[in-house]
């Protein structure tokens, strides 16, 4: 049986790493005017440029970074929903349904997500 | 509005006999207005005057016993407690509890409340439990000991927090705010050991989770306890519990009588009649 108890101690940790790993995507991509970090932008220029992407790209870092913020911010999203699902009282099998499904979907996404982060990062480093 | 500002009042009751109506429906009653007349005052007088059938819970009149908790002119309070005059108008609406089914008229069916309370043992759960039934002496408990769970205890059981409460309206498996409250109540007494005990349905889907910290329930209760922080006082416990980094508490030991004082001026207590 889901507890709970864990479930929610998890989703306030899932939001406090969303709120440090998305106050860092912030500061990379949206304040690079005010916040001049050299080792993420080394090309200078917008953080989108390619050549501070493939900067970004080639630190292992930022990969682990990406895979982070992409499990917390699906742990967080999906419990979410969950309880919004939850609160529309549905039957008991219903309910089991609905979190295996955002199980497989939530797994699904970490899965093609990290992937994803993995494959671009050893991309990177090739280039 | 002043009192005197009105003689007569109007009350619009919310009626259901379920042995006659297929369904609630509202009637209303011109009663003559006493000063000083409390809603509960106000029924009485519809009963005496205009509707003998009229039917709802109260017994202490003074805001004690917690029965007559309804829904009067859109909020959940009790009837004893609610002056007419400060309700602002000549006319008074009188509804049940909502979130609860009706038995009859005004009278909630208030047993689902009692079976989540009491699935949460709200009484001091203790291994040494012949103590509670023939104490040897007194739990020792400090005034601050005394003061983390004070207003929580203040508590009636009148319903009105689970009337007011947005997600017991909804979830059927969330305990609400007054058995929650009192679960913290117990959990913070230093004289109980029933965290675990507790914690087997808080942890689950009956506990504090779904709380969406609304705080309707602090809102409305006529005793001024505060079931809103309760429960998010609760949801701390329980993360710190699942963290491993919740304080072990032991139960409140007995104090030791004191020795060496005279106090002959203080009478043996009375037998025990239990």
């Amino acid at each position: 049986m889901m507890r709970d108890q864990k479930l929610w101690t998890w989703h306030l940790a899932a939001g406090a790493v969303i709120l440090v790993f998305l106050g860092l995507h912030m500061t990379v991509m949206h304040l690079d005017k005010i916040v001049l970090l050299a080792s993420v932008n080394p090309a200078g220029g917008h953080p989108i440029d390619w050549q501070n992407v493939l900067a970004r790209g080639k630190s292992a870092a930022f990969a682990v970074t990406y895979v982070v913020l992409l499990g917390a911010a699906l742990f967080h999203g999906l419990y979410g929903l969950r309880n919004i699902l939850f609160e529309l009282d549905p039957a008991r099998g219903l309910k089991r349904a609905i979190s295996a499904v955002l199980l497989i979907v939530g797994i699904g996404l970490f899965v093609v997500g990290t992937w994803a982060a993995i494959a671009s990062h050893t991309l990177a480093k090739a280039m | 509005m002043s009192a005197k500002s009105f003689t007569e009042v109007t009350y619009r009751i919310r009626r259901y006999n379920p042995e006659r109506d297929s369904a609630p429906h509202w009637e209303e009653y011109r009663i003559p207005y006493i000063p000083g007349m409390t809603v509960l005052d106000g029924l009485w007088k519809v009963k005496e005057l205009r509707a003998p059938d009229l039917a709802w819970r109260s017994s202490c009149r003074m805001g004690v016993c917690g029965s007559c908790g309804m829904l009067i002119n859109g909020k959940a309070r009790l009837a004893c407690n609610t002056q007419v005059t400060e309700l602002g108008s000549d006319t008074v609406v009188v509804a049940p509890l909502p979130n609860f089914d009706i038995v009859r008229d005004l009278v909630p069916e208030l047993a689902p409340m009692f079976d989540n309370h009491r699935a949460l043992q709200p009484h001091l759960v203790r291994e040494d439990a012949r103590e509670l039934d023939e104490p040897t002496g007194e739990f020792y408990q400090s005034a601050h000991e005394l003061e983390q769970y004070l207003q929580f205890s203040y508590c009636i059981k009148c319903g009105c927090c689970m009337a007011a409460c947005p997600t017991y309206a909804t979830d059927a498996l969330y305990s609400g705010p007054m058995p929650l409250g009192q679960a913290h109540r117990y959990n913070t007494d230093s004289r109980d050991g029933g965290f675990a005990a507790r914690r087997e349905v808080l942890a689950g889907e009956a506990g504090p989770w779904r709380c969406h910290y609304a705080g309707e329930c602090s809102r409305v209760c006529p005793k001024g306890v505060d079931p809103a922080k309760a429960i998010q006082l609760m949801k701390r416990e329980l993360v710190l519990d699942y963290l491993r980094l919740r304080k072990a508490k032991c139960p409140a030991k007995v104090a030791a009588k004191p020795s060496g004082v005279r106090r002959p001026e203080i009478p043996e207590a009375p037998a025990k009649t239990v």
